[in-house]
């Protein structure tokens, strides 16, 4: 009789985790294919439309990167805490400091020229949404408070921060009494890729990626940081930092994740408003595990996710599919991309019972 | 001869190449903050999209639950670029986002829903809901008997303050000793923390729930203790059929028909329009039997003086919560001061903050 046994493999396949995105990807569109149908859509022309409106063309193409930049920025942040097994859930509150960090500057000096007010802007960011990571990070140390509590509580905290200010302080008073802040002087705006729509955000990504992956790949704290988060016991007998460690990763965490409000507030929204929250730093910790915690394929998955977004719009707008179809979708791919994650690790013999 | 040949000709050609623009459907699109599934704001909006729906030459489509920002910006270019006609955009936060876009695609006409700004291809509208909800005040201050009125509301706006107001005057001029409790829930629709605020607003003391928001959600935690409930948008009586006394709503269908026979007779201009109940865009639903008939009977005839232009809502002498006059004695508020209310009036328990 045979007999179908899992075996943990000891190096992963491979080709497998490439191979196993796929499939979880195919198969997750193949069940949104027969949800479109069983509410009397058409199912292929459905699909078609989805990618047609998320990669279908030059500007959706832009559109997809544009969206990525926030998500992008917010999950490389959580992935490094990640890495140290610090669960870092306050990505969306570390979000809201950069923006408000960079609102400041830009509300306090809007006369200043581009080339000091950009750059003070996103010293600002760095530094507010750095500190507000740092806060869980002296908890955990001095007061041993578990920081998934403590960085989700101070979410909310941050999100009333920013209420409070915009209600009140930084209100415009030509607003009719709405919440939002002044528009930026264009010198306080994140200028366009020149012939794209796309923001300078962008590149900001593409250094910040980089960086991070010299950063692991070649310098010592980068492997410290491999060592401490894979073996507490052994980071302590071997002497190395880890208190720093952990302020190090909440502050960069942070920081990332206030470039990301920076760049929001600036370049997308041009003032700071309530709604320049919609839950990216939330979106960053799904998009961070699904990438497995590595800057290159986090760039990837921001760009899919975005992507996915993007186009749902489009279905929307052809085929009147609810908006809470999206939703499924994401949620069906990040299951099933995550179920699949157990055929790395694990091999399958087939064995015969005697 | 031959040169009339030709020129019969060319006449045909540019009939025939202009025939097809001209049988071109009129595409029309709708971005709504939530879903249309709400039973509130962007139902109604829906409502009015498929009133236009219907006729001939229109098609329309949507897009629902967009956030406010940089995705309502992309969801509207999304619609320019494929040559929509006709956009509208239904909650304030769209305002800036469209005027970008509006910038960028000169031959679609843009119409924004509560905002201000305008454009030479983008108008905005609203109508006063102020009025109708006066009316429901009235019932409300009517039906209570703790003389505690509760308001679940979303964002202390001034949309929003003025609403609270209006229907507080409303309850204050059928019952003087009449308070309102005001609970922001700092969304527009989240149907379970809308539910919540109503309970806290019952725990007050509260035996009639008013409510500014998306969903019927505080008309069931109403129905749920068994007290009045005052609705909001569309009419909500089969959510909460023991306890719905009636709600302002908004009819959008008959003024989205106007713009869509402005925009195809080349007529559009950008105005800001701020309609009220004769022009029949806010109305009040009709009223449970559960309100006496006396009470119908004046609030129907407030209605009429409102309609007719007899009567307005904000006539002083009007103090704010500290006590100082806002509206002096024998005058009326202008629209200026309505757009930019930021205050309760005495009366009101809360805080605008």
């Amino acid at each position: 009789m045979l007999n179908l046994t899992a075996y943990k493999r000891q190096e992963p396949h491979p080709w497998s985790s490439c191979l196993v995105f796929l499939a979880a990807v195919l198969l997750s569109l193949a069940v949104s294919a027969i949800l479109l149908k069983l509410q009397g859509k058409p199912a292929l022309q459905g699909i078609e439309l989805l990618f047609r409106g998320a990669l279908g063309s030059r500007w959706s193409i832009e559109d997809c990167l544009i969206k990525a930049i926030p998500i992008f920025l917010c999950s490389l942040g959580v992935a490094i805490a990640f890495r140290l097994q610090i669960w870092n859930i306050g990505a969306e509150g570390q979000f809201a400091l950069g923006a408000i960090g960079a609102t400041w500057a830009a509300l306090t000096f809007p006369d200043q020229p581009a080339y000091l007010l950009l750059p003070l802007m996103a010293v600002m960011a760095f530094v507010a949404g750095g500190l507000w990571g740092l806060v869980p990070a002296l908890l955990k140390l001095r007061m041993r408070a578990n920081e998934i509590i403590v960085t989700l509580m101070l979410n909310y905290i941050a999100i009333l921060l920013l209420d409070y200010l915009v209600y009140g302080r930084w209100k415009d008073p030509g607003s009719f009494g709405f919440p939002m802040t002044k528009t930026f002087s264009a010198t306080a705006i994140v200028p366009k890729i020149t012939g794209t729509e796309i923001n300078w955000g962008l590149g900001l990504c593409l250094i910040c990626g980089m960086v991070m992956w010299v950063f692991f790949r070649f310098t010592r704290k980068g492997f410290e940081l491999k060592v401490a988060g894979e073996n507490l016991n052994a980071t302590r007998y071997a002497g190395l930092p880890y208190e720093k460690l952990v302020c190090f990763v909440m502050i960069t965490s942070g920081a990332l994740a206030g470039w990301a409000g920076f760049i929001e507030a600036s370049a997308t929204i041009n003032r700071l408003q309530p709604s320049i929250m919609v839950g990216y730093g939330y979106t960053a910790i799904v998009v961070a595990w699904l990438a497995r915690l590595n800057p290159l394929t986090i760039g990837i998955a921001s760009f899919l996710l975005a992507a996915l977004r993007v186009g749902i719009e489009n279905l929307q707008l052809e085929l009147q599919v609810p908006a809470a179809f999206g939703g499924i979708m994401e949620g069906m791919i990040l299951l099933t991309v995550l179920a699949g994650s157990y055929f790395n690790e694990f091999g399958f013999r087939l064995r015969r019972r005697s | 001869m031959s040169r009339r040949i030709v020129g019969v000709l060319c006449c045909l050609l540019l009939v025939l190449s202009a025939a097809p623009t001209m049988a071109k459907d009129l595409q029309v699109g709708f971005v709504y903050v939530s879903p249309i599934g709400d039973a509130g704001w962007s139902y109604a909006h829906d409502q009015g999209r498929l009133y236009i729906d219907k006729l001939d030459g229109v098609t329309t489509s949507y897009v629902e639950a967009v956030p406010e920002g940089p995705d309502s910006e992309r969801v509207m270019l999304n619609m320019a670029r494929k040559n929509y006609d006709l956009i509208f955009a239904t909650s304030f936060g769209y305002m800036d986002p469209m005027l970008k876009v509006a910038k960028k695609f000169p031959k679609t006409t843009f119409m924004h829903c509560s905002g201000y700004k305008t454009a030479d291809n983008m108008g905005n509208y609203f109508g006063r809901m102020y009025q109708a909800r006066y009316l429901s005040g009235m019932v409300a201050g009517s039906m209570t008997k703790s003389n505690i009125l509760g308001y679940a509301a979303a964002f202390p706006i001034p949309e929003v303050i003025r609403g609270i107001n209006a229907f507080t005057l409303g309850a204050q001029a059928v019952n003087p000793d009449v308070q309102v409790r005001v609970v922001w829930t700092k969304t527009w629709y989240d149907p379970a923390t809308e539910k919540e605020a109503a309970k806290s607003l019952l725990d007050v003391g509260a035996d009639v729930i008013a409510q500014h928001q998306d969903s019927p959600g505080p008309q069931e935690a109403a129905q749920e203790k068994g007290v009045y409930s005052i609705g909001y948008n569309s009419d909500m009586s089969s959510f909460a059929p023991k306890s719905h006394l009636c709600a302002p709503v908004w009819n959008w269908g008959p003024y989205y028909k106007e713009v869509v026979d402005a925009v195809r007779a080349g007529t559009f201009k950008p105005e800001a329009v701020w309609f009220g109940m004769e022009h029949g865009i806010v109305d009040l639903s009709p009223m449970s039997d559960m309100v006496p008939a006396d009470v119908q009977k004046a609030v129907l005839a407030k209605k009429e003086a409102i309609t007719s232009g007899q009567a307005k809502i904000f006539v002083g002498p009007i103090k704010d919560q500290a006590g100082k006059e806002r509206v002096p004695a024998g005058q009326t508020a202008d629209d200026g001061a309505l757009l930019g209310m930021d205050y309760f009036i005495q009366g009101v328990i809360g805080t605008t903050e």
